[in-house]
C-alpha cells in the first residue's frame, strides 16, 4: 500500500491522475471505437434500433388499419404511374423556375446593391419588388395570379395555369434569392470595392469581376438550400389545378378514399430532395475544408 | 486628352496639389485643410501618429473619398470636382493598399492584368507582355499562375504593387503598405519602391518606416490632426524638425526604435 502511487498515497506524493476502471468505462470504450470494429457497432445498433421501432409500430393494434390506409399495396400499384408523370410536372417547374429564380435574382441584388443617385430609381424598384414578394404568402400569390390572370382573358397573354404557377414560383423565389445574393455582396470586405474602384473599373465593372465572383462563392451554400425548398414549394401549384404529383394524389384519394397515392408522391419527393440536402452538406463541407487548408 | 474641367494654373505645373483640403466622416473632421504640392518625379513620404489623417488623404486623392471642401489638382487639372470622371482620374494613379487588397478568386496574373484589360481596354496579350515584365522585375514570374493566399505578405504586396504599375500611372500612392507585413518581409517591399524612386516614379507614401523615409524621400510632411504641420527634407523634418509637435513624435519613434 505505501508504495501505491494513487490517490491513497502517502503526504506530499500528488495525487494520481489516473483513476480505476470500471465497467461503464469498458462499455463507453466499447461504443467510442474507431475504425472496423467502430464501423461494425454503428451499423449494428442502428439496425438493432429500426428494427426495434418498425416492430414497435407493426405490433401496436392499428397498425393493419394504417397499413391498409396508406401503404395499400393495391392503390400504391394503380395510382404510381400516374403519380410520377405528374411528378414529372413538378420536376419541369422545379428545373424551369431554378433557371428563372437565380438569374432574376441575381439581377435584384446587383440593382439594389448600386451606389449613388443615378441609381436611386432602380434601387427603390428593388426593395419594392422585393418586400412585396417576401411580403405575401406564395399559396396567395399563386392563388392571386394562377386564377386571377387567367380569368382576365387578355389576348396575347398565357393563360395556362402552369405557365402562372411556374411564374408566381420566380416572382416569390427570386425576392428570397435576391436577399441571399445581397448578403453576399456584403460579405465581400469593403477594401475590395476599393482596391478594384482605385484600378478605374466602374461601379458595373468592379461588380462584375472583383465583387459578385467572391459574393456568390460565399452564398452557394444558401443558394442551393433555397432551391432544395423550392422543389416541394412547386407542389402549392397543384392548387390552380395543374396536374403534377400532389393533385393527381388527391383526385386518386377523393376517389378511393384511400391515402397511399399521398406516400407515392411523398416518396417521390423524397428521392429528389434527400439527395439534394446531402449534396449541400457534402458542397458546405467541402468549401469549409478548402477555406481552412488556405489559411496558414 | 479631353479634361474635365478647365485646367487651372498652379505653381507646380505637373505633379499633385493639395489645396486647403477638409474632409470629415460624420462629425469627426479628419483633414483640416491640408496644402501639400508633390512634383513630379518627387517621393513624398507623410509621417504622424495614427488617425492624423495620413490614409485619408491619400483616399481622397484617388477619390474613394469625395473631400467636403478645397481642390485637389492633378497636373494642373482640379481632380476633386463634382463632374470630373472619376475612373479616369483613377487609370492616371495607382494605389498600393496596407492589406494588399488582391482579388483573391483570380490568379497573380489575372490580378495584375484586370485594371489594364477592363478599366484601360488594352488586349488580354498585351497586358499579359506587360505584367510578365513587371513581374519578371520584381521576382514574382514564377507565381504568375498562383492564387494571392498561395503567396506570402510580401509576395502579395509585391503583386499588389505590380498591379498599379502595369498601366503605367502618372503617380504611386502607398498606404502604409509595409504595416500589415512580418518584420522579415518589410525589406523586399521597401526594396521595390526604392527601386521605383531611382527609376523617376512619382510616390506619396504614408509610413511609419521612419528610416525608409529617410533615405527615400525627396520631402517628408509630418500630419499632425488633420494638418500638415511640417513639410521639407528628411533631413530638416526628421533630424531638426522646427515643430515642437513634430519633435514629441519623432521622440517617441526613436523610443519604440524605430528610427
Amino acid at each position: 500500500m505505501t508504495d501505491d502511487p494513487g490517490p491513497s498515497g502517502g503526504i506530499g506524493s500528488p495525487p494520481s491522475l489516473v483513476r480505476p476502471r470500471s465497467w461503464s468505462d469498458s462499455l463507453r470504450d466499447f461504443f467510442a471505437e474507431e475504425g472496423a470494429t467502430g464501423t461494425l457497432v454503428a451499423v449494428g445498433s442502428t439496425v438493432v434500433v429500426f428494427v426495434l421501432l418498425a416492430w414497435a409500430v407493426a405490433s401496436s393494434p392499428n397498425w393493419p388499419t394504417i397499413q391498409g390506409q396508406f401503404f395499400n399495396g393495391e392503390v400504391i400499384a394503380d395510382s404510381w404511374p400516374v403519380v410520377l408523370r405528374g411528378f414529372w410536372v413538378d420536376v419541369q417547374m422545379f428545373l424551369v423556375a431554378q433557371v428563372a429564380i437565380l438569374l432574376l435574382a441575381l439581377l435584384l441584388a446587383v440593382m439594389r446593391s448600386l451606389r449613388g443617385p443615378a441609381f436611386a430609381p432602380l434601387r427603390v424598384l428593388a426593395i419594392l419588388y422585393i418586400d412585396f414578394w417576401r411580403g405575401i404568402p406564395l399559396i396567395l400569390a399563386i392563388a392571386l395570379l394562377g386564377f386571377g390572370i387567367p380569368a382576365l382573358d387578355l389576348p396575347g397573354v398565357p393563360n395556362s395555369q402552369f405557365f402562372w404557377g411556374t411564374s408566381t414560383l420566380v416572382l416569390s423565389y427570386s425576392a428570397y434569392t435576391a436577399e441571399v445574393y445581397r448578403a453576399g455582396i456584403d460579405s465581400v470586405p469593403e477594401s475590395q470595392r476599393a482596391s478594384a474602384r482605385s484600378l478605374g473599373l466602374s461601379q458595373w465593372q468592379s461588380l462584375r469581376h472583383a465583387i459578385l465572383p467572391q459574393a456568390i462563392r460565399n452564398v452557394v451554400p444558401a443558394l442551393l438550400n433555397g432551391l432544395v425548398s423550392l422543389q416541394k414549394d412547386v407542389a402549392l401549384v397543384s392548387v390552380l389545378g395543374v396536374r403534377e404529383a400532389l393533385r393527381e394524389a388527391e383526385i386518386i384519394t377523393a376517389r378511393t378514399f384511400n391515402y397511399s397515392p399521398y406516400v407515392v408522391a411523398t416518396i417521390l419527393f423524397l428521392a429528389l430532395s434527400v439527395p439534394m440536402v446531402r449534396y449541400v452538406d457534402y458542397y458546405t463541407a467541402r468549401e469549409r475544408a478548402r477555406r481552412s487548408n488556405v489559411v496558414t | 486628352m479631353s479634361s474635365p474641367t478647365a485646367p487651372t494654373s498652379t505653381a507646380a505645373p505637373g505633379g499633385l496639389v493639395l489645396d486647403d483640403v477638409h474632409k470629415a466622416f460624420g462629425t469627426k473632421e479628419v483633414l483640416r485643410g491640408i496644402d501639400l504640392d508633390v512634383a513630379p518625379h518627387e517621393v513624398v513620404c507623410l509621417i504622424g501618429p495614427s488617425g492624423c489623417g495620413k490614409s485619408t488623404l491619400l483616399r481622397c486623392v484617388d477619390l474613394l473619398d469625395r473631400i467636403d471642401a478645397g481642390r485637389i489638382l492633378l497636373d494642373g487639372t482640379e481632380i476633386s470636382g463634382r463632374r470630373v470622371d472619376v475612373n479616369a482620374v483613377r487609370r492616371r494613379i495607382g494605389m498600393v493598399f496596407q492589406g494588399y487588397n488582391l482579388f483573391p478568386h483570380l490568379t497573380c496574373l489575372d490580378n495584375v492584368t484586370l485594371g489594364a484589360r477592363k478599366a484601360h481596354g488594352i488586349p488580354r496579350r498585351a497586358a499579359e507582355e506587360t505584367a510578365m515584365g513587371l513581374l519578371v522585375r520584381f521576382g514574382l514570374d514564377d507565381k504568375a499562375a498562383a492564387y494571392p493566399d498561395q503567396l506570402s505578405g510580401g509576395q502579395q504586396q509585391r503583386a499588389a504593387i505590380v498591379r498599379a504599375l502595369v498601366t503605367d500611372p502618372e503617380m504611386l500612392l502607398l498606404d502604409e503598405i509595409t504595416s500589415a507585413l512580418d518584420p522579415e518581409l518589410v525589406g523586399e517591399v521597401l526594396h521595390v519602391i526604392r527601386d521605383l524612386a531611382d527609376g523617376g516614379m512619382t510616390m506619396v507614401l504614408a509610413t511609419h518606416e521612419m528610416g525608409f523615409a529617410r533615405d527615400v524621400a525627396s520631402r517628408v510632411a509630418f500630419l499632425h490632426q488633420g494638418r500638415v504641420l511640417e513639410y521639407g527634407p528628411p533631413e530638416q523634418v526628421l533630424a531638426d524638425p522646427s515643430q515642437p509637435r513634430t519633435r514629441e513624435f519623432l521622440a517617441r519613434v526613436i523610443d519604440a526604435g524605430r528610427l
